[in-house]
């Protein structure tokens, strides 16, 4: 394999502790070295900045709801759809991009890692078969796990042993990544068209209230010591007044440590934060409690989260919270579509327009950029859309503009509709910090790395790590003249490398790389009784049979890179 | 001495049975029995091992005969075709593999063809609807285990469909639905007097061509409104009474076919009847499944989306995807002359399409990818036999209600036999090598 | 305003994408720059002068520019789209997209048009002198955002879905019109002079129609509320007034449910 030299950059790379040096940065075959011989390829980035590859820790990009929002939304690609040029495949979608699209669009903003949020289990060649499709980026997905029968049936017993033999065999069956957790309970409920909006709701029929799947999840994910820990869209999203709900689910990780080999930290994942941190009664007196929010997750270190920034644009709404989509479809009366499936989870798709002109959408972006500017501990809080939930990944280079420069985020706060309205219902305008170069390393690299159990993978340019690394045309050196600058350079960037193999020149795409697929493969005792289990459900209760549900072939998963644990021994 | 291959996917309708066993020669060469499958589904299999069968790709010369050629000179001929025609058509996709369409796609987008499914011809109305009002939806093993209500509204599944009743809709017990079939009521909307609707608890006899008349006077039964005496056909009182059948069940589910998606109204009957789903929503749990007809229509549909935004009718002639069925789709494609050449796989258009357009196929280049003799190959001018997927070749497939499912290889297809996904592999080879991609 | 002509000479094999007959693409350029504007036969890219002869130089904007199609057009598509301002005559009959995402100028036909024609239409002006085809002034596919504003005429008949999602605007169509005409309409008026077969205004949230010919079937979900007088383009008559769809969903306005309004000529 080829080597490289990235020469005379600025270097941001946190797991280094690099901030912003003139330094160099060597490749080759496929990882980071301290050193290469001198037919090395110089790339010169005098002048640029230089990160490692970012990493999408919370995205759905692949995948049945996502697919269903393709299919059902010609509208969103009309007149944008982009030709096929030179190797990149064409490309469709604004809010849902095809799969081609979404990963040179991904590798042309320097992400080199993305992870697919809610797999249902059930649908997993086909999530893998997108996964396949979308090429350079290295690719995992989350199962979801919060309203699946076998796991209440377990914890409703208290049995954490049998739940991680589940979840292990699970995360096999469907090469999945980590446990997800979506509305726990509710989705259940959903199946008869109910909900469970707090923590202490009981779960129709199963005895067991979401509080209980939580905490039991989190043992079992601790049991199995997996990469990434119980990853978490609580219940009662989007509500004026949810912030409750979210505060309450946050307190169930107290207690808990993370027990892994990866050198993660914390016990549970909050994803998109942005859409539970509404206070208010009603649409009316909506407002943030961003602060709440964060003042709890700066004291606890065992909890890492994400943002969900809204990007005010029209998008599609997709989520494993079946329930909360049929509510938001009565409020904007828009197409709804929704997909329960058996024993596991569901989904729901509705187009949603984030209006500037509307002061609820208004006060949603503001607090998604409080979240982050809240953060105090920039390892720990991640620069997430939930794409395309609260805008598509794309719009990332804006999002990092509103948080780099206080004069963008003024700009477009201080010109909303309602923008007295708007400024009252949080603390944005009254926050003067601007993100630094070397935090957005942290909130896109080594943070979501981190937390996903790939420190030693990706996320750093330390020798030894995959080689993935981005350079933009963006001089930290000189004065900001205009913040437009930071959207330009993170748009496209100037160079990408991907396990070593250059896959981005001058914001071109130049090579499809070697993508991979990550799973976990974790290794339990022998469990007889939860594999009877599994076999009597699939004989009573499933329309498919187990041998088909387990066959997951090669040519599903052509690249797979199985991350290892074995919890034989717990 | 016989082996029996378990788990076998079924490659014959939407409800991709994958119950099935099939015993098979120790040398795995030949089938001897099918376990479990209905009469079409086992048919499918047994018939694969006709001992006629054609094996080698045929030109059809000026007098009708057909000249036999090789794989090599048929993937050339293909290959020239699509490379050189100004708007090629690609059609069907329905009865094979997720891969061999991905082949196809690429061999598409280079060629700047249009791409469709069977879905033009049957629930393709289905997806215009929605794509204009959504779809709320579930697997069928949600109505194993929960449904009590069922609604078949212009479809016969005792024929089309017959391990669907038994297998997920009316009498397996399930989870919530432990009496089964006595725990389920069943309406029947259907002009005819069918075996579904024999068996129904309430058969609407709904006038030809007025279901969009018959959803809407649902949807003001459940508010209330007031209602004509009798729409479509049915008197006032008893819409009522099936709307309150809806409304009291705790999970409904209506299953709909083309004496609906094909008849007058077309999508418009499809978007009232997810309306009426919907509605239902606010009483209690409602779902709406299509009954897809070919086991892989809905991958088709899939994969087509995935990678290009469109479920069927893709127009990639000017090097992106465009979509709009009435200009892009293939009966209007023909009928109005907007293509110079055919290619056929995995569906029969010269037996579903109407004869205007079959003629087209007839006149300009075409090929005809499939393993039986069809009214398709008939009228093309090479007919490439192949392997039959399910059967011969796995491949993954998905069911009507979108799961997918991998199809399993039970036998070897005969000596020197090609799989769709290898032909296609050879067509695209040849087709970079002319259009100079490397 | 400057008249540029064009005039089919090699009529296409297939058919002819022809998307920059537009005011807007035509301002500012002489004859001999709009002859190189690229149209496409399929997947084969060509120059509009391969198949038009173009006489006349083009105005400095859209608004004073004119364009005349003369000659064969049945098989060009997408004549008049997307344009803002400025005067578009075809001579003869076009096929798919006339007029399609028109914002402002005024479109004529001659001769009748086909299917998607003011596809999602936000102003100006469109006339068919002949018949026009399905789906006129609806919205694309999957968009529930349909014709918004402007005007349609139709001097002969009218195809199937005309107006479906319409928001605003204004048609008349002097003729007769197919099946589900403003299916899903939310705004805007239609006027049919002739008769609607059936499915008319099905699942209507909102907006006006005025039929002064006949309904075979009647939606169910229309509900006949009083005898009005209405004036219509000139002619005083008597209309029995329907509202509905009372199936479908209804904003309420001071406090009143609002409803689609169906006007029959009695």
């Amino acid at each position: 394999m080829a080597e490289y030299i990235i020469k005379n950059g600025f270097v941001f790379d946190p797991v280094q502790g690099i901030k912003g040096d003139k330094s160099d940065v060597a490749i080759k075959d496929g990882k980071i070295v301290s050193d290469v011989s001198k037919s090395a390829k110089v790339i010169d980035a005098a002048g640029k900045t230089v990160m490692a590859g970012a990493v999408e820790i919370h995205a759905h990009i692949a995948g049945p709801k996502v697919n269903l929002g393709r299919i059902y939304r010609p509208e969103d690609k009309l007149f944008t759809c982009t030709a096929t040029k030179g190797i990149e495949r064409t490309g469709s979608g604004n809010s849902i991009p095809s799969t081609f699209k979404t990963g040179y669009e991904y590798a042309k903003m320097g992400y080199t890692t993305a992870m697919e949020a809610a797999m249902p289990p059930m649908f997993s060649r086909h999530v893998h078969e997108e996964i396949r499709d979308t090429p350079i980026i290295d690719e995992g997905a989350f199962p979801v796990f919060g309203n699946n029968w076998f796991v209440m049936e377990y914890l409703k017993n208290n049995e954490v042993e049998n739940t991680a033999a589940y979840i292990a065999w699970l995360l096999r069956a469907t090469k999945g990544y980590a446990v997800k957790v979506v509305n726990p309970g509710g989705t259940e409920a959903w199946g008869w068209g109910l909900n469970c909006l707090s923590i202490h709701d009981p779960v129709p029929y199963f005895d067991i209230t979401p509080a209980e799947i939580v905490k039991g999840l989190i043992e079992a994910n601790e049991y199995l010591g997996l990469p990434h820990s119980m990853h978490i869209h609580p219940n009662n999203l989007g509500n004026p007044g949810c912030y409750q709900t979210t505060l309450d689910t946050l307190n169930l990780a107290d207690g808990y440590k993370a027990k892994n080999k990866f050198g993660r930290e914390q016990v549970m994942h909050i994803t998109h934060m942005q859409f539970h941190s509404y206070g208010g009664e009603n649409w009316g007196n909506f407002e943030s409690k961003a602060t709440e929010i964060m003042n709890f997750v700066n004291s606890h270190k065992n909890l890492t989260m994400d943002t969900g920034n809204v990007t005010l644009d029209e998008t599609t709404t997709m989520t494993a919270d079946g329930p909360f989509e049929h509510h938001l479809t009565g409020l904007n009366h828009l197409k709804w579509a929704n997909c329960d499936v058996e024993l596991e989870t569901a989904a729901g798709v509705v187009p949603y327009i984030y209006s500037p002109d509307i002061k609820v959408c208004a006060i949603q972006w503001s607090i998604g950029l409080e979240l982050a500017l809240l953060a105090k501990d920039p390892m720990r809080c991640f620069i997430t859309t939930d794409h395309p939930n609260a805008g598509p990944f794309t719009r990332y280079p804006r999002v990092f503009k509103w948080l780099m420069s206080e004069k963008a985020r003024n700009e477009r706060l201080n010109t909303f509709k309602n923008a007295d309205k708007v400024i009252a219902a949080s603390t944005l305008g009254s926050i003067d910090r601007e993100i630094t170069l070397y935090e957005l390393a942290q909130m896109t690299r080594a943070g979501p790395a981190k937390s996903l159990g790939l420190a030693n993978i990706c996320g750093g340019l330390k020798p030894g790590m995959d080689a993935d690394v981005a350079v933009y045309d963006f001089n930290p050196d000189k004065p900001l003249a205009d913040p437009e600058m930071i959207e330009t350079a993170f748009s496209r960037a100037a160079f990408v490398f991907k396990s070593g193999v250059q896959v981005v020149t001058h914001g071109d795409i130049v090579n499809t790389g070697h993508k991979r697929t990550l799973w976990v493969d974790a290794k339990v005792k022998d469990n007889p009784q939860v594999m009877r289990d599994i076999k009597e459900k699939f004989l009573k209760y499933y329309s498919m049979t187990q041998a088909n549900y387990e066959a997951l072939g090669h040519h599903f998963v052509p690249n797979p890179f199985a991350l290892e644990v074995d919890a034989t021994q717990a | 001495m016989t082996k029996t291959v378990t788990d076998v996917v079924c490659p014959f309708c939407g409800t991709l049975c994958d119950d099935l066993e099939v015993a098979v020669t120790d040398d795995g060469k030949q089938i001897l029995d099918v376990y479990n499958a209905c009469a079409i589904g086992a048919e499918k299999f047994l018939h694969s091992q006709a001992k006629d069968r054609i094996t080698r790709p045929r030109f059809q010369q000026p007098d009708g005969t057909w000249k036999e050629t090789s794989y090599d000179e048929a993937a050339d001929y293909t290959a020239k075709m699509l490379a050189g025609a100004k708007k090629p058509l690609m059609y069907g996709w329905s009865s094979t593999n997720c891969e061999a369409q991905s082949m196809g796609h690429e061999i598409a987008e280079m060629c700047g063809a249009c791409v469709d499914n069977t879905a033009a011809v049957c629930h393709g109305t289905t997806l215009i609807a929605v794509q204009d009002i959504g779809l709320p939806t579930c697997t069928l093993g949600e109505v194993k285990n929960r449904a009590d209500t069922i609604i078949f509204w212009g479809c016969n599944p005792c024929h089309a469909h017959p391990r669907h009743m038994s297998r997920y809709s009316i009498f397996p017990r399930g989870f919530f639905t432990g009496k089964g079939h006595k725990s389920r009521k069943l309406v029947v909307v259907d002009p005819r007097v069918t075996d579904t609707a024999k068996m129904a608890d309430i058969h609407l006899q709904v006038t030809q061509g007025q279901d969009y008349e018959l959803l809407n006077a649902f949807r003001v039964a459940f508010k209330g409104e007031w209602l004509p005496d009798v729409v479509a056909g049915i008197p006032k009182e008893k819409i009522i009474e099936a709307a309150n059948i809806m409304k009291a069940g705790r999970f409904g589910i209506i299953f709909f076919g083309m004496g609906v998606t094909q008849s007058l109204g077309k999508n418009h009957n499809i978007d009232e009847a997810i309306a009426v789903t919907k509605d239902l929503n606010e009483y209690t749990k409602f779902s709406i499944m299509p009954m897809r007809g070919h086991y892989n229509v809905t991958g088709s549909g899939e994969v087509l989306a995935w990678q290009f935004g469109y479920p069927y009718s893709v127009d990639l002639t000017r090097g992106f995807p465009r979509y709009n069925p009435g200009d892009t789709s293939s009966i209007d494609l023909l009928t109005r002359g907007e293509i110079d050449a055919a290619f056929v796989i995995g569906s029969d258009p010269g037996a579903h399409f109407p004869i205007s357009a079959v003629k087209k196929i007839a006149q300009v280049n075409s090929v005809c990818i499939d393993p039986h003799i069809t009214p398709t190959s008939g009228v093309s001018k090479l007919h490439v036999p192949v392997a039959f997927v399910g059967v011969e070749t796995g491949g993954n497939a998905y069911r009507m209600d979108n799961v997918p499912i991998d199809c399993r290889k039970v036998v070897e297809p005969p000596e020197g036999m090609l799989t769709d996904e290898e032909f296609l592999t050879m067509v695209r080879d040849r087709v970079k090598k002319l259009k100079g991609v490397a | 305003m400057e008249t540029v002509t064009i005039t089919m000479k090699n009529p296409p094999v297939l058919y002819l994408e022809a998307e920059h007959v537009c005011p807007d693409e035509f301002a500012g350029k002489t004859a001999a720059q709009i002859a190189e504007l690229h149209v496409y036969e399929g997947n084969t890219k060509s120059t509009l002068g391969k198949y038009f002869e173009v006489s006349g130089n083009a105005g400095a904007t859209a608004a004073e520019t004119k364009i005349v199609v003369k000659g064969d057009v049945k098989r060009v598509k997408y004549l008049g789209m997307k344009m803002s301002a400025g005067e578009v005559v075809v001579e003869g009959s076009t096929d798919l997209y006339a007029g399609a995402w028109m914002s402002g100028g005024k479109m004529t036909v001659k001769g009748d048009i086909q299917a998607f024609a003011a596809t999602g239409m936000k102003g100006g002006e469109l006339i068919i002198e002949g018949n026009a085809g399905n789906y006129l002034g609806a919205a694309y596919r999957g968009d529930w955002r349909g014709m918004s504003g402007g005007k349609i005429l139709v001097k002969g008949n009218a195809g199937s879905d005309v107006g479906m999602y319409m928001t605003g605007g204004e048609m008349v169509i002097n003729g007769d019109v197919d099946v589900h005409l403003a299916t899903h309409a939310e705004g805007g008026k239609i006027i049919v002079k002739g008769n609607a077969p059936s499915k008319v205004a099905g699942q209507m949230v909102e907006g006006d129609i005025i039929i002064f010919g006949t309904i075979d079937v009647m939606m169910p979900g229309f509900k006949y509320v009083d005898d009005v007088d209405l004036e219509i383009e000139g002619t005083t008559a008597k209309f029995a007034h329907y509202i509905g769809d009372t199936g479908e969903r209804h904003k309420k306005r001071k406090g009143q449910m609002v409803y689609g309004n169906l006007y029959q000529k009695i």
